[in-house]
């Protein structure tokens, strides 16, 4: 038989690479392909058969096997070899790249390749600074350092960012060290200092990594924008640097995980109420059934909006220490709006959504507790042995009412 | 923080005043300004500041400060219950 140039999407003749594999498979004899003359444009295989037309030539730098990262400006040499000197400004993929890992979107991989970088035009007496190589947590360093030169030392933290990775013990003693010697950094520079994220030291101790690779550890500022001012100072940072916050702006851009958070739960939520909804007296109404979950599916979404939105850019105005107690706050409300906008659903129904709401948003806020800088694990612990019985009741109520009122 | 206050009497840090050297170093990396070098010990000024990362503890070099650290994080501390500490993970997105 004899393989058929095939026709693709495009148009043309070029042909994807499964296909191209397919077709030597198909032929009998590999010596004496019976393929007939290549067109003209399969002989020009390597410019893109469709689309604009072909980009730059490859740079100097790569490397086969190797993929040439976008936000490298050059390579400098050192006598422990190329070192990527990297952009301080960000482009487009990056801010792209920033987007996708807020909404959950390829978070778990968003890294980039621990070992040695520079930033400016660093010397054998420019300062170290060390960092995690989840994208977000380099990025946001290499932006504050227009104008400086330093070396950056990104440490293998799994792609995790330098907070959470020093409670894991990714961000450690041993992984600095092993880095500083991996990247051979005492042939790079004449001092032995490395300057560390503040948050790292719940990971690190300093008088370790001295031990156990001679470099003196510092512990910077918590927040990459002042490391300018830390440098300027001496290398001293002052209360407001070694200080966590929560801003607004920070909460903020935490919120859309949350949100993307509702497709779990609402996968055995929804058939669920569709369930309950069309129990009652006689046969299983599935009008009745879809009606109740349409109700359920839009009280479940005020719940997440309120508790994983509203809650968190409310924080610091909403009453009570406890997070479940401010998600409740908030709960009632958007509750209250929702039965405004259904007015028809009966008193039963109408309470029994209310609960619903006010516990799903009590329960998204203090599932926010996870990514706040100022809860601590046994307050955590203590609020949620009192808040899940009550939730878990009010879920329980919830339901009896909705099913009741049927009745 | 100040403007973020949290439960009250519920961290587990504990200062041993007696072995503390006075080095400053717990006073440096706490991130909530809790600890805080009077003359040559170390205080706790703020215990209900403190969010249990353990920093301070990893870093005193005599162990004088103590503390149990973990993640304050809702979804990792229902895993331990129904998992128990070892297995726990929490594999939502938001946490660490
Ligand atoms: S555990 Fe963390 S927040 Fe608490 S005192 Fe120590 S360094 Fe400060
Ligand atoms: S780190 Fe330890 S020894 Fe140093 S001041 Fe604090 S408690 Fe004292």
């Amino acid at each position: 038989m004899e393989p058929k140039p095939q026709q693709n999407e495009c148009g043309c003749d070029c042909q994807p690479q499964s296909d191209r594999s397919n077709s030597a498979r198909l032929t009998p004899f590999p010596m004496a392909p019976p393929v007939p003359k290549p067109s003209k444009k399969e002989e020009d295989a390597d410019i893109p058969c469709c689309g604009p037309p072909a980009g730059p030539k490859s740079s100097p730098d790569e490397r086969p096997g190797y993929i040439l990262c976008h936000f490298v400006e050059r390579f400098l040499s050192t006598p422990a070899g190329a070192v990527p000197v990297v952009k301080t400004a960000l482009d487009r993929k990056d801010t792209i790249g920033t987007v996708l890992t807020r909404i959950g979107i390829g978070r778990n991989d968003y890294k980039v390749a621990p070992g040695l970088y520079g930033v400016g035009a660093p010397d054998a007496d420019s300062p170290v600074l060390v960092t995690a190589n989840y994208k977000l947590s380099f990025d946001a360093l290499r932006k504050e350092l227009s104008g400086i030169n330093a070396w950056i030392l990104v440490l293998d933290t799994r792609g995790i960012n330098v907070w959470c990775a020093a409670g894991k013990r990714n961000f450690s003693t041993e992984e600095v060290s092993d880095r500083v010697r991996g990247a051979g950094l005492d042939r790079v520079v004449n001092h032995r200092k490395l300057i560390l994220p503040q948050l790292s030291a719940i990971g690190v101790s300093a008088r370790a990594i001295k031990k156990s690779c001679g470099f003196e550890a510092l512990f910077g500022p918590v927040r990459a924008e002042d490391l300018k001012r830390f440098l300027q100072n001496g290398m001293k940072a002052d209360d407001f640097m070694r200080r966590v916050t929560f801003t607004l702006k920070e909460r903020v851009e935490l919120i859309p995980v949350e949100i993307a958070m509702l497709w779990k739960p609402a996968g055995w939520i929804l058939p669920a109420a569709f369930f309950l909804s069309g129990i009652g007296p006689g046969i299983f109404s599935l009008s009745r059934a879809w009606n109740g979950m349409l109700a359920i599916g839009a009280g479940l979404l005020m719940g997440v909006l309120s508790g994983g939105v509203a809650a968190p850019i409310l924080l610091p105005w909403l009453p009570g220490r406890a997070f479940a107690v401010k998600g409740a706050v908030t709960g009632g409300i958007f509750g209250l709006i929702l039965l405004g906008l259904v007015p028809a659903l009966g008193w039963a129904k109408g309470a029994g959504l209310f609960l619903f709401i006010l516990a799903i948003s009590a329960y998204q806020s203090m599932n926010f507790t996870g990514s706040t800088p100022f809860t601590s694990p046994s307050g955590v612990e203590k609020e949620m042995r009192r808040a899940i019985p009550l939730l878990a009741g009010a879920v329980l109520i919830s339901a009896l009412l909705w099913v009741g009122s049927a009745f | 923080m100040k403007d973020f206050r949290y439960l009250t009497d519920v961290s587990t840090l504990a200062l041993d005043k007696e072995i503390c050297v006075g080095c400053g170093l717990c006073e440096t990396v706490c991130p909530h300004g809790v600890m805080r070098l009077n003359g040559k010990k170390a205080e706790i000024i703020d215990p209900d500041g403190c969010m249990e990362c353990g920093a301070c503890d990893t870093n005193c070099p005599v162990q004088a400060v103590r503390v149990t650290p973990g993640v304050g994080c809702a979804a990792y501390i229902i895993q331990t219950w129904i998992r128990g500490k070892e297995n726990a993970s929490c594999g939502d997105v938001n946490c660490c």
